[in-house]
């Protein structure tokens, strides 16, 4: 089933044009990772996604993009809602200056839940879920910022879970991480997979050749080339993308 | 030559400005010991806490300092709230653009404005048109206003200082705008924002003429009993023994004790706010 489908999306950063004319579908319980040059587009695609563009300035939208069959951009849409299903997690490690178990319970707290044994029932699973709990089960009531940065970013992935989103958006979850705290966000990708749809941006070739089902390559706003990843690893279908992912540009 | 050069310049220059800025730190503790020196003697435990005797030229200043710290009070139970909130309105809500920009130039030109202007503003608005008469809660008012400019400059400022990524993560989660101001925003800002009292009570506690129509009584030999009193208040009755006493000389000794009373309250209040802000600092971080 297709899960997100965005049909002639343009976007606009005051005059200038950062998407042109984007179609692209993404099916249920799959990883699709983003990828392209600086300045692509990517990450403002990942942004729509969620209605985060909203909260940039002087920005226009059109086209379309749907959602379980619903568009998210019409006008009845409650970006609120929208956004509890569409969880987002962030290039740098961004954990409230709150406790570990406040950070997770945070997101369940604004949504209106209050019962205490709910929330700490899902507090605990969660941070369990992202392989968190051995290394944080001590120290609950301690500050978030304590924790090491690989850490804090799958506490960010725990506290955007906890509130059992459908689709999690990931912009470059692992550029600031060292190399064992990458491996471990991305063996977490692989069983979040079984229950999310995950759409991922990254820099990193090997990690969206590693983690992704299908892959997507933006250039100058544009969507050069999408495919299943093998296909776009191994036989690309246009010269651009060859390039790019082979390193002779960007 | 030239790295010689260069190195001389740099040196002439770090000269210049230490000198500059150990000048003005000198010439703050000058002040601070002027004061002292002439005050210390007619501090006393009768000073602070008695009524003013035969013509203000005795006794003490009990009356001025209640009268000063309900000024305070009074004003920042207006000013604050307001002031943060606007500044929460300014800072999280209105969207660049011309309304933003009116905003911001009004407040400014309002911390612009002489502070007699306020004086005279506060009395035909809040003692005459309301019918508050001269009493502390007109005068409380004025100052209310006066440093309202101050609350909301330093809250903003505050604000502007808590990281989007913060505002974008509590969003992301589907928490409304409000719930993410006063649940991450405001928390985290908090500690900032308490400069912004400190700075204001320190105004508040010293302005003479906002004050003048407004609240400040010549003389009183009772203390307030409602804020629709008048009262005596620091700023106002060191200007009175000072320029129009019935005995100017015998009362200088006062007078400096006097300034002295005000420079210590201002300086208590900063301590304590700064106590307060360490408090919160830490509360955030740890929380």
């Amino acid at each position: 089933m297709q899960k997100i489908i965005s049909k002639n999306v343009n976007f606009f950063y005051g005059e200038t044009q950062a998407l042109n004319d984007i179609s692209l579908s993404m099916k249920e319980k799959t990883i699709t990772a983003l990828i392209g040059p600086s300045g692509c587009g990517k990450s403002t695609y990942l942004r729509l996604l969620n209605r985060m563009n909203d909260l940039i300035d002087n920005t226009k939208m059109t086209g379309s993009v749907l959602i379980d069959g619903n568009d998210i951009y019409a006008k009845e849409t409650n970006v609120d809602e929208l956004r509890k299903n569409v969880g987002m997690v962030f290039q740098k490690p961004n954990p409230f200056p709150k406790s570990i178990y406040e950070n997770v319970a945070y997101g369940l707290r604004v949504n209106g839940i209050n019962d205490k044994k709910t929330i700490e029932e899902r507090v605990i699973n969660t941070i369990k879920q992202v392989a968190l709990w051995d290394e944080v089960k001590d120290k609950l009531s301690k500050s978030a910022f304590e924790l090491s940065g690989g850490q804090q970013q799958r506490l960010c992935i725990a506290r955007a879970l906890a509130i059992q989103p459908s689709i999690l958006l990931m912009d470059e979850p692992t550029s600031a991480l060292d190399p064992i705290s990458t491996s471990k966000v991305e063996e977490l990708l692989f069983e979040l997979k079984e229950n999310y749809t995950i759409v991922i941006v990254t820099h990193n070739m090997q990690q969206a050749g590693r983690v992704s089902d299908n892959t997507a390559f933006f250039y100058m706003g544009e969507l050069i080339e999408y495919d299943k990843t093998k296909t776009i690893f191994t036989k690309p279908f246009k010269k651009q993308t060859e390039d790019y992912i082979t390193g002779r540009f960007g | 030559m030239l790295a010689y050069k260069k190195k001389r310049n740099q040196n002439i220059a770090f000269g210049i400005f230490s000198l500059i800025s150990y000048a003005i730190v000198a010439l703050l503790f000058v002040i601070l010991a002027f004061i002292v020196v002439k005050g210390i003697g007619v501090i006393s435990w009768e000073f602070v806490s008695e009524m003013p005797k035969n013509g203000m030229t005795e006794g003490g200043i009990f009356p001025a300092i209640v009268g000063t710290l309900c000024l305070v009070i009074v004003s920042m139970v207006f000013a604050f709230p307001v002031g943060v909130l606007a500044a929460i309105y300014m800072n999280e809500y209105v969207k660049d653009g011309w309304m933003k920009k009116i905003i911001k130039q009004m407040t400014n030109n309002l911390a612009g404005v002489p502070s007699i202007v306020f004086g005279l503003f506060g009395m035909s608005l809040f003692v005459n048109k309301l019918g508050f008469g001269d009493s502390i809660l007109a005068g409380g008012l004025t100052l209310g206003l006066l440093v309202l400019p101050v609350v909301i400059r330093t809250t903003e400022e505050a604000l502007k200082a808590v990281e989007s990524t913060f505002r974008h993560a509590s969003l992301g989660l589907g928490a409304s705008k409000w719930q993410t101001t006063s649940k991450v925003v405001l928390p985290i800002a908090f500690p900032n924002i308490i400069t912004g009292l400190i700075l204001s009570i320190g105004r508040v506690s010293g302005e003479t003429a906002p004050i003048l129509f407004t609240v400040a009584a010549y003389f009183l030999p009772k203390l307030p009993t409602s804020i629709f009193d008048q009262a005596m208040a620091l700023p106002y009755h060191l200007y009175v023994i000072s320029t129009s006493g019935t005995n100017i000389e015998a009362s200088r000794a006062m007078a400096y004790g006097t300034a002295l009373v005000l420079i210590i309250i201002v300086l208590i209040s900063n301590l304590l706010a700064n106590r307060l802000r360490k408090y919160y600092g830490k509360k955030v971080k740890m929380n």
